[in-house]
């Protein structure tokens, strides 16, 4: 569904990003895990092109994503992407946040999008707030807001950049319980998350990055139990025992 | 000397009514025009291609240091030359006008545009968006309520500017005011009169601005 090869990647002379390779299955829920600074939240941004990168591939259902002959805006609508800091259109509401690309990149009518659009937002637990404004939302159900303006366009996959980091510790659980559900729908999902939690009760597999390099890639049970690398090793004791 | 006589208002209402419909032509065309060209001068600034954000910055950069005189007499002189015919002194006020304030609205435009986070438009592009709409349908309507108050307050400088255009002989408000006040020997009356409307419009537009800005969720 998924595949990175030999990522490189770097801003002026820092590299970021280095021979990164991995593999996303359909229906597989990979966690991206690591250090701050270790490159995950740009790896995940190079998936669906909004970050650039000199040097390597990567194909989204056999589609390669810096090949200038790729529709990137028509791969974009197929994978649906949850940000960390919610970036939900302040203008608007709700209910429009879900529809506006349904009716501007699927072309449907404003009529069949808000439709669909109130059936995601209470899936998501939000019937209730289709008319109110982000800025009236708490940052949980502004989360789960921009979960439903992914999951309007009937993605192939879902990217999540760290999607709980900015929540108050008591509004976490509304999001990953909407993740969770996701993922038992056996919806591909690539998670860049500290919630080690959430790793171990969803994740197929563990992606563990250290500086821009991709350390570890292994199933979600030898991850916890039996990390390969010294630094994975570290980083779950420093996680785990907080 | 306390033979004031207000009758020279109403006496010369047409004649001043006249001045006002042609600061308020300026006033308008300036606005317009200058926020069109604006617009695109500041899409130019703020593009990644060099070719298009260096020669506007340097267009901005270059009618932002002139004097405006300086540009209404260039217009007066230089249009007749360029085209080979005149072209009379409110067509080449109003192209200064335009092309003078365009340099400002560049840079009210650029301000909203970089106001809005960077990440709006990230999410846009990610749900498949392109790039001109992420702009038109995210990007703008943040913008423009960044916008409103800067806007609001370059049309009070446009309306004060407006009097320079004397120097090509046409009459705004002002120069027909004064031209009133010598030829009757009135110039209490008249620049009083000048002062309280320059005064009602302009505080009036800042308060609006500033309306504006409260009424504003944050």
């Amino acid at each position: 569904m998924i595949v990175i090869d030999d990522l490189h990647k770097s801003y002026g002379h820092q590299q970021i990003l280095r021979a990164c390779s991995a593999t996303v299955n359909l229906g597989e829920v990979v966690v991206v895990c690591g250090p701050s600074g270790s490159g995950k939240s740009t790896l995940i941004k190079c998936i669906n092109g909004l970050v650039p990168f000199e040097r390597g591939t990567i194909t989204v259902d056999g589609v390669s994503v810096s090949s200038p002959k790729t529709d990137l805006p028509a791969l974009r609508a197929r994978i649906g992407m949850v940000f960390q800091s919610f970036e939900l259109y302040p203008h608007m509401t709700a209910l429009q946040n879900v529809s506006l690309a349904q009716i501007h990149v699927l072309k449907r009518s404003r009529a069949e999008a808000d439709a669909r659009s109130e059936k995601i937002l209470a899936r998501v637990g939000l019937g209730d707030k289709r008319d109110s404004r982000p800025s009236q939302l708490s940052g949980g159900q502004q989360q789960r807001v921009s979960i439903a303006r992914a999951l309007a366009m009937d993605p192939r996959a879902m990217l999540f950049d760290e999607p709980t980091s900015a929540l108050d510790p008591e509004m976490i659980n509304e999001v990953l319980e909407v993740m969770q559900e996701l993922a038992l729908e056996g919806m591909t999902m690539m998670v860049v998350t500290h919630e080690m939690g959430f790793a171990q009760r969803v994740a197929d597999r563990v992606l563990f990055m250290d500086r821009g390099q991709i350390v570890e890639d292994t199933p979600k049970a030898q991850f916890f139990t039996a990390p390969a690398s010294e630094r994975a090793r570290q980083f779950l004791t420093n996680v785990l025992t907080h | 000397m306390s033979d004031f006589d207000w009758g020279i208002i109403a006496r010369s209402s047409a004649f001043l009514a006249e001045g006002m419909a042609l600061s308020a032509l300026l006033v308008l065309v300036a606005t317009v025009g200058g926020l069109i060209l604006g617009f695109g001068l500041a899409l130019m600034r703020l593009s990644s291609h060099r070719w298009l954000s260096v020669p506007a910055s340097t267009y901005v950069t270059v009618m932002r240091t002139l004097p405006l005189v300086l540009v209404l007499f260039w217009f007066y002189f230089l249009v007749p030359l360029a085209i080979g015919r005149p072209v009379g002194s409110l067509t080449s006020a109003l192209l200064a006008f335009v092309l003078f304030e365009a340099a400002f609205y560049c840079e009210i435009v650029r301000a909203g545009i970089s106001n809005v986070r960077h990440g709006q438009s990230d999410a846009g592009l990610a749900t498949g968006l392109r790039r001109a709409q992420v702009l038109r349908l995210i990007i703008l309507p943040q913008a423009l309520r960044a916008m409103m108050p800067l806007i609001l307050n370059q049309i009070v400088i446009v309306f004060q500017d407006t009097s320079l255009v004397y120097v090509v002989s046409l009459h705004d408000f002002l120069t027909a005011a004064s031209v009133v006040a010598s030829r009757d020997g009135r110039a209490t009356e008249m620049y009083a009169l000048v002062a309280v409307v320059y005064l009602v419009i302009c505080l009036g537009t800042t308060k609006a601005a500033e309306f504006y800005r409260k009424g504003l969720p944050s």
